[in-house]
């Protein structure tokens, strides 16, 4: 057969973890930033822009967990039992946030405060373990043929923490501005000005990143520098920057779309840095997704049904995105 | 922790999220299809009383769903940070059953739920159904492929094991293995049942306050026609069930059954109660009907079927728990017979919205659903053991290489963080069903326009506006 299955299913994963950290990044985003806008009002707009989509955006980070079983059992297996911490710490973080979306407005005056604290404290240790997550996976992991041999804390490094917080600070840009764009008035005033500074941070984090990892991966640096790789990708930190500036000019105007459009321009630019550091492993730094691919009648079966079914999901995605089209106003519940 | 192993401690953890998970999904599968047929009737007989069921149940569905989502989320990375000798050996049938329920499944859910519960001010109302039934769709197929997934771990068929790791090589095989259509036929009345239950139980509870309207009359009658209808099923469904499982799974129902020694040509009594003790191998103080086992699980008066004694000591199921979970839930599946009969007599006597006893016992039986589900799910899985997949997977062989102490952080964190949110959110739930439907207000889209009578307004939806706020808060 002339189908090479585990690229498609690499592709297919990769577009659906990227269509994970995009959506949710800006609902995690949006409890990123809730420490920052205390008014209560102001608050329940914020989550009003994101309650009748969240679950569908987090259903991309299951269609991740269940493709990489089906597709690639052995690096499901070794990921997650390896990042079993910082996962552990995502689920929780993820619970904390995803019920506060109900609980919140259930909840007694008394108590709504609590489920605040729980939906940002939620947002930030979730994001942060991915952060941690996403740092572990670039290092790489110990490994003895196909069995994984590191210890329970290899992923802690200071490269891992400091991608957490790089994570955080890329969904607090994907928050603001998407909330620039759902919101008006005073609120969106402030959010602009929050904006110019997380941008800056978002291209620090970027910088530091791709710094650090060819210093301290040899062979990534091989990859980065090696002609003709290095002309190819040259464009990418240029963009990289021009596309930060144009964030900062936008939102000085009369904008809505725009800085949100622009800073998923900018994520997925960083995405594809990674994808070309790591290509083609599936385990970093040794495990290339071939060697890790399950069975061609596993990858097949579930091939007919995500390509026929895909489609689909982007289209009802889309008519609910355009249901809740345009700005959410102050005191318009959904509930 | 307690002295226990790292593979006690990851099978305590994955059985105790797994435990809170499926209450939910249980309510949710039940009230997304009660809420289709709520608007559905809405439509059609342009009566308003179901309006106000349908904006009553939704507000519960909603918390529910919001539970078996992140709940959920949690058995879906399990299955690789627990049990990953499992997932790089058997993830090459349980990952694409599990893609297939995210594709066709979740996504259909997460979709239209925004529509369904947010959506009623921004699409018509053709729309707004047609949502609402999706929502329902997508927790069947749901259910559909997790219990397939199950049972194939039940009964495992279609592959071949190639170099340490199963191979499909037959998935319709794979898909339709034995034990599926009773498992998800048993499953999804189960959680019919368990909702009719509540919703029953909250109708009842609204009568006993003599808050006599006519949407707590409808619940409550809408809820005991489903139970009478559903519960002889199940019991039937339940029996087939049974032996299937003689069939596929011997050991499981010797032990469920208590039953140690098969004597030839000796017919095999019923155990109703006892005390199955694994060291003595055999079942104390047994109260046993003759004849009877025979003729449930063979359906002839002499059949035979293996004892206990019949099966190597470590390929035993622990006999004392499954014993007595079983019995859980067949007792309640009876007494939710027993809760139809009564409410089809009450009602034939006119008496359904009168009768305190039968209100009464209509109240307690509303947690009876989640109990027996659970109680089933404790039989089918600990009565599995010590296979993680029959015959060919010791649960031993299946799980991570984490330490004790590990496993007992995570644990205990689970459970504190489960107890936490998850306690609350049922606290918040039994507030709103306490709270009862509220009679519409004019701002209701109108059946055949989607427009409301009256202008919009926020409608308040704490709970603290509500005269459950009495209670001192
Ligand atoms: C009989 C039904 C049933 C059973 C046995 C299970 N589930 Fe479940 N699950 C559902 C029925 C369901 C559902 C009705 O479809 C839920 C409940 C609420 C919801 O959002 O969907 C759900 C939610 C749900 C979600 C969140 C989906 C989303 O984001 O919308 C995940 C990831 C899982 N489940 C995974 C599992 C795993 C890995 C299980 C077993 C080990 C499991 N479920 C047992
Ligand atoms: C939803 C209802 C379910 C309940 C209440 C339930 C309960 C349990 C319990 C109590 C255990 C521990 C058994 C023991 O070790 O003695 C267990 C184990 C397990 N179950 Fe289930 N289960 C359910 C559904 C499922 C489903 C749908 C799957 C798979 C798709 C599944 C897969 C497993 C696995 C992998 C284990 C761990 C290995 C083992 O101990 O056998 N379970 N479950
Ligand atoms: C009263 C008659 C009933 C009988 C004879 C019966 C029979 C059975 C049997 C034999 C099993 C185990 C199958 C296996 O593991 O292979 C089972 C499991 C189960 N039962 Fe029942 N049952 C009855 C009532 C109920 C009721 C009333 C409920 C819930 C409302 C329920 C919910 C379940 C669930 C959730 C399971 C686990 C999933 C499965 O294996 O299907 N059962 N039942």
């Amino acid at each position: 057969m002339g189908i090479d299955l585990p690229l498609i299913w690499a592709l297919i994963i990769a577009f659906g973890l990227m269509m994970y950290v995009v959506m949710d990044g800006f609902d995690l985003g949006i409890g990123i930033l809730f420490p920052f806008i205390r008014d209560r009002v102001d608050r329940d707009t914020m989550v009003n822009t994101v309650a009748p989509v969240w679950d569908g955006n987090e259903t991309w980070l299951v269609l991740g967990g269940a493709a990489l079983m089906g597709a690639f059992p052995l690096a499901y297996s070794v990921l997650l039992s390896a990042l079993y911490i910082p996962l552990f710490f995502m689920l929780m973080g993820l619970i904390l946030r995803g019920v506060a979306f109900e609980f919140r407005f259930k909840a007694h005056e008394a108590h709504q405060s609590l489920w605040d604290i729980s939906f940002a404290a939620g947002s930030y240790l979730a994001a942060f373990s991915q952060g941690v997550a996403l740092g572990a996976f670039i290092n790489g992991f110990k490994m003895s043929g196909t069995t994984y041999v590191g210890g329970s804390f290899d992923w802690l490094t200071p490269f891992s923490l400091f991608t957490g917080f790089g994570l955080i600070i890329a969904y607090a840009l994907l928050g603001s501005t998407w909330l620039i764009m759902k919101t008006e008035g005073t609120l969106q005033h402030r959010l602009k000005s929050m904006t110019r500074p997380i941008s800056l941070g978002v291209l620090a984090a970027i910088v530091i990143v791709s710094l650090w990892t060819p210093a301290q991966h040899p062979d990534v640096a091989a990859r980065w520098f090696s002609f003709p790789n290095i002309i190819l990708f040259s464009p990418v930190p240029v963009l990289v920057v021009v596309t930060t500036l144009a964030i900062q000019r936008v939102i000085r105007g009369e904008t809505h779309a725009a800085p949100f459009g622009l800073t998923l321009f900018l994520l997925f630019l960083g995405y594809t840095g990674l994808a070309i550091s790591l290509w083609p492993n599936i385990i970093p730094p040794s495990i290339s997704i071939d060697e890790a691919a399950a069975p061609p009648q596993s990858m097949g079966f579930a091939l007919v049904g995500a390509l026929f079914v895909i489609p689909f999901i982007l289209g009802y995605t889309a008519m609910t995105y355009y249901v809740f089209r345009g700005k959410v106003k102050a005191g318009e519940g959904y509930h | 922790m307690f002295g226990l192993t790292a593979l006690e401690l990851a099978r305590i953890q994955f059985g105790f999220t797994i435990s809170f998970h499926i209450i939910f999904p249980a309510i949710s599968i039940g009230l997304a299809s009660y809420l289709t047929v709520l608007e559905g009737l809405w439509l059609w007989k342009k009566d308003d009383v179901y309006l106000e069921l349908y904006r009553f149940w939704s507000q519960i569905f909603a918390v529910t769903f919001a539970m078996g989502v992140v709940s959920g989320l949690v058995m879906a990375y399990q299955f690789g940070t627990n049990w990953s000798h499992y997932s790089a050996f058997a993830g090459s049938i349980t990952g694409p059953l599990l893609s297939y329920e995210v594709l066709t499944a979740f996504f259909l859910e997460a979709g239209f739920l925004g529509v369904m519960l947010f959506g009623w001010k921004k699409v018509g109302p053709g729309l707004h159904f047609y949502a609402t039934m999706m929502v329902a769709l997508g927790t069947l197929i749901s259910a559909t492929w997790i219990i397939s997934s199950n049972s194939w771990m039940q009964t495992p068929q279609g592959f071949e094991v190639i170099n340490g790791r199963v191979v499909p090589v037959d998935w319709l095989k794979v898909v339709l293995n034995p034990s599926f259509p009773y498992r998800l036929v048993h499953m999804t009345i189960a959680a019919y049942l368990a909702t009719a239950l509540i919703v029953g139980a909250s109708g009842a509870w609204h009568l006993l306050r003599r808050r006599d309207t006519p949407a707590v009359r409808t619940m409550l009658s809408m809820a005991m026609w489903m139970v009478l209808v559903v519960a002889p099923v199940q019991i039937a469904v339940g029996d087939a069930h049974g032996i299937n499982t003689r069939e596929h799974q011997p050991a499981k129902i010797a032990a469920v059954e208590g039953h140690w020694e098969n004597t030839p040509g000796a017919s095999v009594p019923l155990i109703l109660f006892g005390l199955p003790d694994m060291t003595a191998e055999t079942t104390r103080y047994a109260l046993e009907l003759p004849h009877l086992g025979s003729l449930i699980l063979t359906h002839s008066w002499n059949g035979q079927i293996a004892g206990l004694k019949d099966f190597a000591p470590e390929d035993r199921p622990n006999s004392t728990i499954v014993f007595w979970t079983f019995r859980i839930m067949v007792g309640l599946g009876f007494l939710m017979l027993l809760l139809g009969l009564w409410g089809a007599w009450a009602r034939w006597r006119n008496a359904l919205f009168e009768s305190r006893m039968f209100l009464r016992f209509a109240l307690v039986m509303g947690p009876a659903g989640l109990i027996a589900i659970l109680a089933g799910w404790l039989t089918t899985e600990i009565g599995r053991q010590p296979w993680v997949v029959y015959g060919v997977m010791r649960t031993r062989d299946a799980v991570s290489n984490h330490s004790a102490l590990e496993m007992s952080v995570t644990l205990i964190l689970f459970i504190v963080l489960y107890t936490g949110v998850f306690g609350t959110g049922i606290r918040y739930l039994l507030q709103l069903i306490a709270r009862g439907p509220e009679p519409l207000d004019g701002h209701e889209p109108s059946p055949e326009t989607g427009r409301p009578a009256r202008p919009l307004s926020a409608v308040p939806d704490r709970l603290d506006t509500s005269i459950m706020g009495s209670d001192g808060r």
